[in-house]
């Protein structure tokens, strides 16, 4: 395991175990407003102080990292199946079908995702949830990681345990399942690390000027409420300052893993 | 003539260090070409490094020196330490692969003059260069060209051209012709038996293949396991080789009007790793007795000009042993 | 290949992406559990305070369906979208400053966009290369491993973040540039200029910042993998410069993947343009995207929408034809 990978992993497992067992240790909902008394500065009750709103932005930030890890991930996990299927089979089976699908991938991969997004979030505003959110993120985030399976795909289609195997009476399936699927596994890791990093990053930007589900707390949708109560000019600073070194952080996190990973497997590879 | 000083020359690995090229103490005269054989890493490339001067990391030297018998611009005698002064003006290389090792995105003419050092004017030389290559049978507008544009044979022809504009006094090629069909390869090589007789500088041409070593070369460097096992006229190497594994080499050839497998030499060297005592071919010598094993052979002077490391030198694997045992004693 | 059939397969592929990002723009909001002329409608009687009456109403919905191109089947609209994409770049009306069309208004922001995107993807992408350059071609010095963590740190910052933190530190903290862009309509003499070159600097910066990352990483890991090439080898053992070798061996080489890398991301950094004008109230496509979408301009969203893909599609096409400008295997046959 090289520094990066553990590095990142290390700065993941903080987010991570954090976010997701931190809020069974308490029973208010941070997004509730006027729970605490407003702005009320950094102390042990409230590690990171109040908003203007009477929320405990620690606590709010706990729940934006769960709810952005969380959709970040699910997406992931969908995209990263619909993109290995694509891929391999476009690698595999080759011919017209791989030509159109890979035009239909450069196309998408081409194609300008917030403009788009932010025509759908006007329209559905005020019936935005997570569910139509990720479905269209699906939508736009398959192509990416298609193209890196594909490609290697490709290579392993002319392999000669491959080939061996097709000789020897084996179907396509099992020649996927059992003789690429390990070759692929590598790149299905690192694509999805990238595509929770994509997921997390569009919802946040989404949130920021508010066409996201903006009550709910995410990286983003902090921010949005922080810029439009003016906690830059009037405050509490660590309103604003929070999330976006928790934003940086968990980013450099998800991005040393993804890249440290995949120089340990190019070095394993390279060696066997 | 390049005089080599009991070269011993180590990789530096994570493993710790490990000589590619062990004791090598000879003198190559000038004006002949002459071919180094042996099996993957015996240390014939890190021989080539060596000569030229190209010794960075990992490669070091860890003793001995080489002596090229001419003297720079201010008169003192070159050695591997400043030739790297005189790369391409008095010694120079042929590479491996010509599609490899030219730039794909820059024309072949100002390949041909990045590493003037700006003494003379890029448009005199430029025109020296068309009068060469049209000596060469390469027509002019190769300069033009970028290097997808030429044929195989065209790159490998302007690659000679390259190596040899400067009539520099020694020219290291390194399997020139490996990637070439044969009908090329030959022409290549002819053109480089040409340029040598005109020009008269000194070749070291290294190839696996026997048959190529056979046809040009005026002398033969046999290595095995980082050592020099042979070294001779080519004549007499090839007539009357004095290594058993000069004469496997040698047996590996076909020769017309034969039908019989040639398999090559059976066996592999050893790893340069262990601890290496006595012959390092014992392993794989029919004639190996516990004295090769234990006793490494010095390199010898057998014959006039003809040099072996082996206890058994002349012997014939094919006779018993008492026998040429008898006729190296008589 | 030759040049004839590379172009003309670079126009094949821009014509495929047009198709593909005008589809799903007029399918997607179709399958929304929405409806433009509903939120309208809605947004009027909030605006009114009353009921509209159901004949009122009904009225409306038709001029409405009729200005959003929504009469008729599926398959009559999206041949008549089709038709005032291409042929009459027309979008109707907007809403919000009817019966002003909607091209006008975006031929009017356009330009802003153009001018911040083209200068800070140029800087960034010539900036980026030269220090990835020395990033990857001194590997084992340690100066090289800071320039590789500063692109390390900046590549996944989002753009938003970045902005954020930019307006925190150089507007906020230590007031040097603007809070926001304030940029007035004037005869552009040098005071004018000058203006609009401090009040654009911080958006201008964050997209530059936001570039740097991916450049620096891709040409290190290029300029790394390059160096081991033959002909860089054969190179140095010609003689040549170390200077010469690392411009016009390595890094014109390298140099090629990083053309096709930017015509492929262009989508992305439009994206994070767009985001970053919002939040600096830069007067280009994502100030006014914004504006529309609060107002429920629907009209002046699709229009603008639709651009931006021709725009991309445009930009990534005219990267591909400089393409061989840097490649002669493609010019030279």
């Amino acid at each position: 395991m090289n520094l990066r990978l553990k590095l990142g992993l290390a700065i993941l497992a903080v987010f991570v175990v954090g976010s997701f067992t931190l809020p069974f240790f308490t029973s208010i909902d941070p997004s509730v407003q006027g729970t605490y008394p407003k702005g009320l500065p950094m102390s042990w009750q409230h590690p990171l102080g109040t908003n203007s709103q009477g929320q405990d932005i620690f606590w709010l930030l706990v729940f934006a990292v769960r709810n952005s890890l969380g959709l970040g991930i699910v997406v992931g996990i969908v995209i990263t199946i619909i993109a290995t299927l694509v891929g391999l089979s476009a690698g595999y089976i080759g011919g017209w079908y791989e030509r159109v699908v890979l035009m239909v991938m450069d196309s998408f991969i081409a194609i300008p995702v917030f403009p788009i997004l932010i025509v759908l979030g006007t329209l559905v505003r005020g019936q935005t949830s997570f569910v139509i959110l990720g479905a269209v993120l699906v939508v736009f985030g398959w192509a990416w990681g298609s193209r890196t399976i594909r490609s290697m795909a490709l290579s392993l289609r002319e392999r000669e345990f491959v080939s061996m195997a097709r000789f020897s009476g084996s179907s396509g399936l099992r020649i996927i399942t059992r003789e690429i699927f390990p070759y692929v596994y590598a790149y299905m890791v690192v694509g999805f690390i990238n595509t929770v990093l994509f997921v997390i990053n569009t919802e946040a930007g989404l949130a920021v000027i508010g066409l996201s589900k903006v009550e709910v707390p995410t990286l983003g949708s902090i921010v949005f409420w922080a810029l439009n109560y003016n906690a830059m000019l009037v405050g509490p600073l660590s309103w604003i300052v929070a999330p976006t070194v928790a934003t940086v952080l968990l980013f450099l996190g998800l991005f040393l893993t993804s890249t440290g990973y995949n120089d340990m497997y190019a070095v394993r590879r390279g060696r066997a | 003539m390049i005089r080599l000083n009991n070269i011993v020359a180590e990789y530096t690995t994570r493993r710790g260090r490990v000589k590619a090229v062990d004791q090598v103490d000879l003198e190559i005269p000038g004006g002949v070409i002459v071919g180094v054989a042996g099996e993957s890493g015996c240390g014939k490339s890190t021989l080539m490094k060596v000569i030229y001067g190209d010794i960075t990391s990992p490669l070091s030297l860890a003793s001995g020196s080489v002596e090229y018998g001419f003297e720079d611009e201010r008169g003192r005698p070159v050695d591997h330490r400043t030739i790297r002064r005189q790369w391409f003006r008095r010694i120079s290389y042929i590479p491996q692969s010509s599609m490899s090792s030219l730039n794909p995105v820059v024309r072949i003419r100002d390949q041909f003059t990045d590493f003037l050092d700006g003494s003379r004017k890029r448009a005199d030389v430029l025109a020296e260069v068309r009068t060469y290559l049209r000596q060469l049978g390469l027509p002019p507008e190769v300069l033009d060209s970028y290097p997808h544009q030429l044929s195989g044979g065209m790159r490998q022809r302007v690659m000679v051209a390259m190596a040899t504009f400067f009539r520099p006094d020694i020219i290291l090629a390194d399997e020139p012709t490996t990637a070439l069909d044969v009908v090329v390869q030959k022409s290549i090589l002819l053109l480089l038996m040409d340029l040598q007789e005109q020009m008269r500088n000194t070749i070291i041409l290294v190839s696996h293949d026997m048959g190529v070593h056979y046809q040009i070369t005026h002398k033969m460097l046999i290595m095995y396991a980082a050592k020099v096992v042979e070294y001779g006229d080519s004549a007499d190497v090839f007539e009357r080789p004095l290594h058993p594994y000069t004469r496997m080499l040698i047996d590996s050839l076909p020769s017309i009007g034969d039908d019989q497998i040639h398999e090559g030499v059976p066996g592999r060297p050893p790893s340069l790793w262990d601890d290496l005592r006595g012959c390092r071919f014992a392993a794989r010598c029919p004639l190996a007795t516990d004295l090769c094993r234990s006793t490494e052979p010095p390199l010898e002077e057998h014959r006039p000009g003809h040099y072996t490391a082996c206890h058994f030198a002349g012997a014939d694997p094919e006779q018993p042993k008492t026998a040429t045992l008898a006729r190296g004693a008589g | 290949m030759g040049l004839v059939q590379y172009v003309l397969q670079r126009l094949v592929a821009y014509l495929v992406v047009l198709f593909v990002g005008i589809t799903v723009t007029f399918f997607l909001p179709r399958v929304m559990p929405s409806d433009p002329i509903d939120n309208y409608i809605a947004q009027l009687q909030n605006q009114a305070g009353q009921t509209l009456s159901p004949q009122a109403a009904q009225e409306i919905r038709a001029s409405l369906a009729e200005l959003y191109g929504l009469q008729g089947n599926l398959a009559s609209q999206y041949v008549g979208y089709l038709k005032r994409v291409f042929l009459g770049f027309d979008f109707g009306p907007s809403f919000s400053a009817f019966p002003r069309p909607v091209s006008e208004i975006i031929l009017a922001a356009l330009p802003w966009t153009i001018g911040l995107l083209v200068t800070t993807t140029l800087l960034a992408w010539i900036i980026g290369n030269l220090i990835g350059l020395l990033a990857g071609y001194f590997h084992n010095r340690r100066s090289a491993t800071v320039l590789e963590v500063i692109g390390v740190v900046l590549f996944p910052i989002p753009y938003y973040i970045l902005a954020i933190s930019l307006i925190l530190l150089l507007a906020y903290t230590w007031q040097i540039f603007p809070l926001t862009t304030t940029i007035r309509p004037g005869v552009m003499t040098l005071d004018q200029i000058g203006s609009i070159l401090y009040n654009s600097a911080l958006p201008a910066l964050t997209l530059v910042l936001a570039g740097f990352g991916w450049n620096i990483l891709s040409m290190k890991s290029l300029a790394y993998s390059t160096k081991e090439e033959p002909y860089v080898t054969f190179a140095r053992l010609k003689g040549v410069r170390e200077g010469s070798i690392m411009t016009r061996y390595v890094f014109r080489n390298a140099l090629l993947p990083q053309v096709t890398g930017l015509a492929l991301s262009i989508g992305t950094i439009f994206s994070g343009a767009l985001l970053t004008e919002m939040l600096f109230s830069y007067p280009g496509l994502g100030l006014m995207m914004r504006t529309a979408a609060g107002a429920g301009d629907y009209n002046l969203l699709y229009g603008t929408m639709t651009i931006s893909i021709v725009a991309v599609a445009t930009a990534a096409f005219v990267i591909d034809l400089v393409y061989p400008l840097f490649d002669p295997r493609i010019r030279f046959r």
